[in-house]
């Protein structure tokens, strides 16, 4: 179990590094109808600051700050809001993940960008839940 | 006997290599892979969905469907390692 | 026989990728070398797919231009590298890492119900478990 705090320098820079790891995660996200990137990737390098932040501050510091139900919930939460795009098009008249008939402007981009935003909270979630779950194993 | 894995490894590997001789060749643009429906995507992709990458564009509008049961079964990896490895203590 | 070789080389280096990932699930005995031989072989597929979308003298699968203003351009289908492969392995790479978690998982169960994780010792015990029942 990883209880044991690294050295101070190490713990300095992950400190530091975390914001920028973060931001450009969000980035790849959000970019990713321009660029090569998406909700998968953007994902995955969500979760994998979390994980840095775990492996030079213990395991129990980073519970502390984003809870084991949060996480739970937050796994939930990207599958829900894929669905609830899909059936609001419903509600609307067409089919199922339809995107025309959304009532915003170039509908078919936002209702991808609703989705990759979705698919992006769940593989943070679910990297953090699985890492957290291998870890605290005894 | 002691080599049988080396022996079963090289033989499927030659069958292998023999198989994919006879097919198209590599970066052949005509070749059956980019035929069908690939030319429409890249072609009509821009004008109907606004978005410049097209593999977001496949993944996420045209084949969305298969995205959002990728999702599902993230999330299911997700919930099995949490039934495999969570435990609860009973303290009496 | 040589141009057959030259044209087809993304096959034989992935099919050789392929047999080391084959023969270390197979040959070997300790269980993490075998989930690490099934992850090899997974990955060899999903380069080869990815391979066999690629075109002669074509770029990146996006437009450039302003984002949104597309009435106007004509794209032809032989300057853009095939999409749809890179699609459906996107996916596939999303298996193989759920997969992998779930492997892992069971492999510190199965350690710790019985304290190794070679192959001959594990069915001993599992054998000595089962009739000392």
């Amino acid at each position: 179990m990883i209880t044991r705090q690294q050295s101070l320098i190490v713990k300095t820079v992950c400190r530091l590094l975390v914001p920028f790891i973060q931001m450009f995660g969000l980035y790849v996200i959000m970019h990713g109808h321009s660029s090569p990137g998406g909700g998968f990737q953007g994902g995955v390098i969500l979760g994998s600051s979390f994980i840095l932040l775990s492996i030079a501050y213990g395991i129990d510091e980073v519970k502390r700050r984003f809870s084991l139900p949060a996480l739970t919930v937050f796994t939930s939460l990207g599958v829900f809001l894929y669905a609830a795009i899909g059936v609001a098009c419903l509600f609307l008249g067409a089919n199922f993940l339809d995107y025309g008939v959304l009532p915003v402007a170039e509908p078919r981009s936002m209702g991808m960008l609703g989705i990759e935003i979705g698919v992006g909270i769940t593989v943070m979630a679910v990297m953090v839940s699985i890492f957290h779950d291998l870890i605290t194993f005894e | 006997m002691k080599y049988l894995h080396l022996v079963v490894t090289g033989v499927t590997g030659l069958l292998l290599i023999l198989g994919t001789l006879a097919m198209p060749d590599w970066g052949d643009p005509a070749s059956p892979a980019s035929s069908h429906v690939s030319p429409r995507y890249i072609e009509k992709g821009f004008e109907e969905t606004a978005v410049p990458n097209m593999v977001t564009a496949v993944l996420a509008d045209y084949r969305s469907f298969d995205t959002l049961g990728e999702t599902v079964v993230i999330f299911t990896a997700g919930v099995a390692v949490l039934l495999i490895l969570r435990t609860r203590r009973d303290e009496d | 026989m040589g141009d057959l070789i030259v044209d087809h080389i993304n096959s034989i280096i992935y099919i050789v990728l392929m047999m080391i990932g084959f023969y270390a699930m197979t040959g070997k005995t300790n269980l993490v070398k075998k989930l690490v031989g099934m992850n090899i072989f997974q990955w060899s597929i999903i380069l080869f797919f990815v391979s066999i979308g690629a075109k002669r003298g074509s770029t990146i699968p996006i437009v450039e231009g302003e984002h949104g203003h597309g009435a106007e351009l004509v794209l032809e289908a032989s300057h853009y590298v095939n999409p749809l492969p890179h699609v459906l392995m996107l996916t596939a790479i999303v298996v193989g890492v759920a997969t992998t978690g779930v492997a892992l998982a069971l492999l510190l169960r199965i350690y710790k119900g019985y304290g190794t994780l070679e192959e001959d010792q594990l069915l001993e015990r599992m054998r000595a478990s089962s009739d000392a029942r």
